[in-house]
């Protein structure tokens, strides 16, 4: 590994000590957040795929239930049964903080109290096929919030969960080894650097002891 | 802040949704819908969107945007022309996403 030129300096050394210190601290904390945002992960994508399969079960038959419906009522009745909502559905979006990512919490809210409202037409010129078929699509709904909430949650954490496996590879495979890589080339250059000055001055000494006593 | 629930895809696959008070879009096959989707999007008045697997298919770019960001969910469901497997494909690449492979392969 191609170490990068520091200066072999004490003041560099104890600052490189303090960032290895830092990183290593780092390292370890960005583990475990990993570790659990997987756990975390595992458990809401398992219940995200039992969900999702539910759901789409409920739907083909609710989308049976319209194609049912169709056929024994014209395209124009239809759509006018259907042309003029009587209920509408709000969402609040508050957001619960799981390991530093914010996962969408969705509560829903209907204009009208009254469940009865989804039906906007009148009874007469419609087959009762359409009513079971809109009753089918209602009873969904509540799964259908739920999964996107799941999903997007999933989704988001999957994001951050590669984010995180990201830097603690990069701690761990480039940050911790060149830094560690880095302290020992100041140590041994300082210690070498000790070394000559200890040689020079018995080298002195001896002169000096030459010059005096003529040993 | 409340927000609404769009559904977007076929007129056979979410007329439907129109009844229980969801605003629902058409997606029509004759020409490109990126910039209608994309508006709605970008409107800020819907936190969930719906969108037929089929239609998926076609904008995929644009749901990708949207994966990592906050708002809106974007979530697929079968139209009435069949569950193609899209929806599942997208719990899938979550998967593969944050564990690298996708253990859950059966």
């Amino acid at each position: 590994m191609a170490v990068k030129q520091v200066n072999p300096t004490r003041m560099e050394l104890s600052r490189l000590k303090k960032k290895l210190n830092t990183a290593t601290r780092g390292h370890k904390l960005l583990k475990d957040k990993r570790d659990e945002l997987m756990r975390r992960f595992l458990e809401m994508v398992r219940e995200n795929r039992a969900l999702r399969m539910k759901v789409e079960e409920q739907l083909r038959q609710a989308n049976a239930n319209f194609v049912l419906a169709k056929s024994s009522m014209s395209d124009e009745t239809l759509k006018a049964a259907l042309l003029a909502p009587k209920q509408e559905v709000y969402v609040s979006t508050s957001y619960r903080n799981v390991m530093s990512v914010d996962i969408p919490v969705f509560k829903t809210d209907t204009r009208t109290p009254d469940p009865n409202d989804i039906y906007s037409y009148g009874f007469a010129f419609t087959s009762a096929d359409l009513d079971d078929a809109v009753k089918s699509l209602a009873d969904i709904l509540p799964d259908l919030i739920k999964l996107a909430e799941i999903e997007k949650s999933c989704q988001l954490m999957a994001d951050e969960i590669e984010k995180t496996r990201r830097r603690v590879n990069a701690l761990e495979h480039v940050m911790i080894p060149e830094t560690q890589e880095q302290i020992r080339y100041i140590t041994r250059k300082l210690d070498e650097n000790e070394r000559s000055t200890q040689t020079r001055l018995m080298k002195v000494k001896d002169m000096m002891l030459q010059q005096a006593h003529g040993y | 802040m409340s927000e609404r629930i769009a559904v977007f895809g076929d007129k056979e696959s979410v007329y439907g949704f129109a009844a229980l008070g969801l605003d629902t879009y058409f997606f029509d096959l004759a020409q490109d819908n990126t910039a209608a989707f994309r508006k709605l999007c970008q409107s800020q008045s819907y936190s969930i969107i719906y969108i037929t697997e089929a239609a998926a298919s076609f904008l995929e770019k644009e749901i990708e945007k949207y994966r990592s960001e906050p708002s809106p969910a974007i979530i697929l469901i079968p139209g009435v022309t069949g569950n193609t497997g899209e929806g599942m494909a997208a719990v899938k690449t979550s998967v593969e996403k944050a564990v690298g492979s996708d253990i859950f392969n059966e």
